[in-house]
C-alpha cells in the first residue's frame, strides 16, 4: 500500500456497523466520564457517598454531638461552680475589710470622722489633776463616744500633741502641772475631739457634780463645741499581745 | 480516528448539557465508567498487539460495563454494595495497570 492510500484510508474511513456501535460506546464512556466527575465536585463529598455511609456517618455526628452536650453540660458546670465561689470569696473579703474597719476605728488605727463635739478644758492654775481627765472620757465613753482623742500643748514650745484615747489609755500626773497621756506630756489647755451623738455628749458633761463643775473646783472652764463633722486623725500602732491569744 | 473524535464529543456533549445523575443510577455509574476504561484500554492495547477486533471490543464493553452494575446492584441487595463496588473497582484498576504496562513496553519498548 502506498502511503498515500494509508493517508486516505485514514482520512476517509470505511463506516461499518462495528465502527458506529465503538463510536457511540467511545462516546457515552466520555459522557458518562465526564457527568459523573461533574456529579462528585458539584455537591461535595457527600453526595457520591452510599447509603450506609451516610447512615453510618450520621451515627458518628449523633455520638460526637452527645459527647460535646455532656463536655457543655460539665463545662458550664464548672464555670457556676467558679463564679458562685468567686461571689462568696469577695463578699467575705468585703465583710472581712468592714470589720477590719470597724475594728481598726476601736484600736485607733484608722482615723475617724462624723458628728461630735469639741470640748476644751483650760487650766490658769495648771493644777488640774489626772482624775478630772479620767473622769472627764468615762463620761464621754458612758455617753456613746466611739472615737476619742485629746490634744495639748507640748511642754516646750506652743507645738500641739495628739493622742488617740484608747481601752489601754492612761492619764498620769507628769512634774510642772502637767499630765501625760499614754507617755506624751501635755499641757494645758485640753482639747477632747470625740466622734459620738453632740447632744448626748454635752448633756453628759453638763450634769451637776459632772465634769464641767469639777474642771471649776480647779479655777478652769469647760467650753463645748458641737459639730456635724469633728475629725479623730490621731493613730495608734497596733500592738501585738505578748501573752493573750485569740480562743478559737 | 473516529473513535477518539466521539470521546471527545462524548466529553463536549456532557460539559454542555451537565445533567444530573439519575438518582437511581448513581451508585452504578463510577463503576461502569470503570469497566469501561477497562475495556478501553485492554483495546488499545489489543490495537497495539494487532489483534483488535472491533466485535470483540464492542462486546466486551457491553458485558464489562453490564457486569459491573450487575455486581453492584447485588452487593446493595445482599447489603455488601460498598465492599463489592470497592472490589470491582480493585480488580478493574489492576486489569488497567496491567494493560498500562503492557501498552507502554509496546510503546517505548521498556
Amino acid at each position: 500500500m502506498s502511503p498515500r492510500s494509508l493517508l486516505a484510508r485514514a482520512l476517509v474511513p470505511r463506516l461499518r456497523r462495528v465502527d458506529v456501535a465503538v463510536a457511540v460506546l467511545l462516546g457515552l464512556l466520555g459522557f458518562a466520564a465526564v457527568v459523573q466527575v461533574r456529579s462528585t465536585q458539584g455537591d461535595g463529598p457527600l453526595a457520591a457517598a452510599r447509603q450506609e455511609d451516610l447512615v453510618q456517618i450520621l451515627d458518628d455526628l449523633a455520638n460526637r454531638e452527645d459527647r460535646l452536650r455532656a463536655e457543655v453540660a460539665a463545662l458550664e458546670q464548672v464555670q457556676r461552680e467558679l463564679t458562685g465561689g468567686t461571689d462568696r470569696t469577695s463578699a467575705a473579703l468585703d465583710e472581712a475589710r468592714r470589720r477590719a474597719q470597724l475594728l481598726g476605728v476601736l484600736a485607733g488605727t484608722v482615723p475617724a470622722t462624723g458628728p461630735g463635739v469639741v470640748v476644751t478644758l483650760t487650766d490658769p492654775q495648771a493644777s488640774l489633776r489626772p482624775d478630772v481627765l479620767l473622769d472627764a472620757l468615762e463620761e464621754l465613753r458612758a455617753a456613746g463616744a466611739e472615737a476619742v482623742q485629746v490634744e495639748g500643748q507640748a511642754p516646750a514650745g506652743d507645738a500641739s500633741r495628739r493622742v488617740r484615747v484608747v481601752a489601754s489609755t492612761s492619764f498620769v500626773a507628769a512634774d510642772e502641772g502637767g499630765i501625760s497621756v499614754d507617755d506624751a506630756e501635755l499641757r494645758a489647755p485640753y482639747r477632747f475631739v470625740v466622734v459620738g451623738d453632740p447632744a448626748t455628749l454635752t448633756s453628759a458633761l453638763g450634769i451637776p457634780g459632772g465634769v464641767v463643775d469639777n474642771v471649776a473646783q480647779f479655777g478652769g472652764r469647760v467650753r463645748i463645741e458641737r459639730s456635724s463633722t469633728v475629725e479623730v486623725t490621731a493613730l495608734r500602732r497596733l500592738e501585738e499581745p505578748r501573752y493573750a491569744r485569740p480562743t478559737p | 480516528m473516529i473513535p477518539a473524535l466521539a470521546l471527545v464529543v462524548g466529553v463536549v456533549l456532557g460539559l454542555v448539557l451537565e445533567p444530573t445523575v439519575p438518582a437511581a443510577l448513581q451508585p452504578y455509574l463510577p463503576i461502569a465508567v470503570v469497566a469501561a476504561l477497562d475495556a478501553v484500554f485492554g483495546a488499545v492495547r489489543a490495537q497495539l498487539e494487532g489483534i483488535f477486533d472491533d466485535k470483540v471490543f464492542v462486546v466486551s464493553f457491553v458485558s464489562n460495563v453490564l457486569v459491573a452494575g450487575l455486581v453492584v446492584f447485588l452487593g446493595d441487595q445482599l447489603g455488601v454494595g460498598g465492599q463489592l463496588s470497592t472490589g470491582v473497582v480493585v480488580v478493574l484498576g489492576i486489569r488497567i495497570f496491567s494493560n498500562a504496562a503492557a501498552i507502554r513496553r509496546r510503546v517505548f519498548s521498556a
